[in-house]
């Protein structure tokens, strides 16, 4: 078993193909798991219909028709989810709330993984005192009741789009740093970063050249799987009533609303529902996916 | 050794407490609006006496060291919002039932999901395991607040089976609900983690042996491969029991139950300070304590740790 570090230790000017084998191994491997690649293309339609999904209705997500209140989905009028209480569209809103959740869920793994990599790269490469205090504050902030802190966040800040980022970005980098950092820990013996530094390659460019490019396969799989988790946390806000404002909306908003009028109007709460559940569906599949294609005791 | 290091755990964890009080006391200090602003204003001799006689006349950071005092003591302080009651009494009367919703929860999320795992673990990739793992991630997939609706519709509305919601002092019929919705994704979370471990350890040397001893299948699983495999199950209990205990707040607001999550929405709302801050604290101590006891669990299942 050959893993790509030790490779690239051994053929230095053969980096760069055995760089790219990686991934196409871990490609080749990924097309053979046809449960995987359902759910990337079920997740590809669902981002293009959230994407491009207004434009084939004549409604906006935030016009009132007050003659077709709680209307039923039908084809005729239009209204292809039917209507909510106070007659917008729910074929746009469900595809804007798309948009939204997962805005939310990809800009705060964004945030995630920019302080995770940074974060764990640093504590797991430089060790000693620093690596103990770095990883002593994660501890105490994984301690922490961070929903609550969430709720408390947007109850005093008020519901803003920007603080959602933040905050659940803010806390779901805790775990991506912890991996990073165990990562790092075993790819510092590696031969090739004790050549770097034989060479005198200052740390900074030997975490950014060295460590963070080999970090891309466990952080890939990682990101799929926080994804999820953060449209869920959006969600659950919404839920509370304290995720995004009116008329504006996310699945997790839409999902609270329909469950208000379930007995007589169900498909407030089904089609909102269906997209939310098939999209973390599909995430997690993909990302248990990835794990499989890119774990290099499975070859 | 033990009691030595229970207590070090626990001193570990007071800066934690700490920094927690800490974040959601300034936290919910520099919200605007205050407690006792309600649709009409008061007079602001009426202000002045209450600010008073809740000292938030006093500078913030005294405040703040007051407030730490009285935690110290063990005293939450009284409630703004249910002027009649003090924290303390608020969480004794809410703790119970959010414990044991979650309790039970807990319960059953564990007994169901090790077992859906080891079958299929024990049946791995066969129809059976992907029918049991693909529901798992359904479970996975589908939010409690979107679970709890159907199952309300379906078997409350529809069939008229069990009710809606309500507490009625904990009975069974009540609890069937919202412990389903609250299980369920922790179930299939716990399905998927012993499934994964569970195949590895069967394919591991002792394993093989008591196959060759020709010990029956059932004592191969349950006896001697179970008590490894469960390890990561056991780790991942910690963050879960807070969570399932505390993340009812949901859940209780669906079914409309008597517990503490509703006392941290309504509360944080309302500038409830105290309770508010009370419900922090409580929730606190419990990951500290549900931390501590799955690492004695851990080293209860796996003698090669050792407390230092």
């Amino acid at each position: 078993m050959s893993t790509p570090a030790s490779a690239l230790s051994s053929f230095d000017h053969a980096a760069a193909s055995s760089g790219r084998s990686l991934w196409h191994l871990a490609w080749l491997r990924l097309k053979r798991n046809r449960a995987a690649l359902a759910a990337a293309v079920v997740l590809g339609l669902i981002v293009l219909m959230v994407c491009f999904g207004p434009l084939i209705s004549q409604y906006g997500y935030a016009t009132p028709h007050w003659e077709q209140i709680s209307a039923p989905p039908s084809l005729e009028t239009g209204h292809f989810f039917g209507t909510d209480s106070i007659g917008r569209d729910l074929f746009v809103r469900t595809m804007h709330g798309g948009r939204i959740s997962l805005m939310v869920g990809l800009v705060a793994t964004g945030v995630a993984l920019l302080i995770g990599v940074a974060w764990g790269a640093i504590a797991g490469f430089v060790g000693g005192r620093v690596d103990n205090v770095m990883m002593r504050v994660v501890d105490i902030l994984y301690a922490l009741p961070f929903m609550f802190l969430v709720i408390l966040l947007m109850v005093v800040f008020g519901r803003n789009i920007l603080l959602i980022f933040v905050a659940i970005g803010s806390y779901i980098w805790l775990d991506m740093a912890r991996i990073v950092r165990g990562q790092t820990l075993s790819l510092r013996q590696k031969e090739f970063v004790e050549a770097a530094e034989a060479l005198g390659v200052r740390a900074w460019v030997i975490i950014w050249r060295h460590i963070v490019p080999n970090l891309l396969g466990i952080v890939a799989v990682y990101v799929t799987l926080t994804v999820p988790k953060v449209i869920l946390v959006e969600s659950f806000l919404s839920f509370l009533g304290l995720g995004v404002q009116e008329p504006s909306t996310s699945w997790g908003a839409l999902v609270n609303d329909g469950a208000q009028d379930m007995e007589f109007a169900p498909w407030g709460l089904f089609f909102p529902a269906v997209f939310l559940a098939a999209t973390l569906f599909c995430l997690n599949f993909l990302g248990d996916g990835l794990r499989d294609a890119l774990d290099p005791k499975d070859r | 050794m033990l009691p030595r290091y229970i207590l070090r755990r626990l001193l570990g964890a007071i800066p934690t407490l700490l920094i927690l009080i800490t974040i959601a006391f300034f936290l919910i200090r520099i919200a605007p609006g205050g407690p006792f602003d309600d649709d009409k204003t008061l007079p602001p001799e009426v202000q002045a006496n209450l600010d008073a006689k809740y000292n938030l006349d006093q500078p913030l950071i005294t405040q703040y060291f007051m407030y730490l005092g009285s935690v110290l003591r063990g005293d939450l302080g009284p409630s703004f919002q249910y002027s009649d009651y003090t924290v303390n009494e608020l969480i004794a009367e809410g703790f119970p039932v959010s414990l044991r919703l979650g309790g039970t929860a807990l319960i059953v999320a564990l007994v169901f999901g090790v077992a859906i795992g080891t079958i299929a673990a024990w049946r791995q990739n066969s129809r059976l395991d992907y029918l049991l793992m693909g529901s798992a991630m359904t479970g996975i997939a589908i939010p409690n607040f979107v679970l709890a609706p159907i199952l309300i519709l379906l078997f409350a509305v529809y069939f008229g089976w069990l009710p809606a919601g309500g507490w009625s002092g904990g009975a069974a019929r009540n609890m069937v609900l919202p412990v389903i919705a609250l299980a369920l994704p922790y179930m299939a979370y716990v399905a998927r983690l012993t499934r994964g471990s569970m195949v590895e350890t069967l394919r591991s040397d002792f394993v093989r042996t008591a196959r060759a001893k020709g010990l029956p299948e059932w004592k191969i699983l349950g006896k001697h491969s179970l008590k490894v495999a469960l390890l990561p199950v056991v780790s991942y209990l910690g963050p879960a029991a807070a969570a399932i205990i505390t993340g009812s707040v949901v859940i209780e607001q669906i079914f409309g139950l008597p517990g503490m999550g509703r006392y941290f929405v309504q509360g944080a709302l309302n500038r409830d300070y105290t309770l508010v801050m009370g419900v922090v604290i409580v929730i606190g101590v419990l990951i500290v304590v549900f931390n501590l006891i799955v690492d004695l669990i851990y080293a209860l299942i796996d003698p090669r740790i050792r407390y230092e």
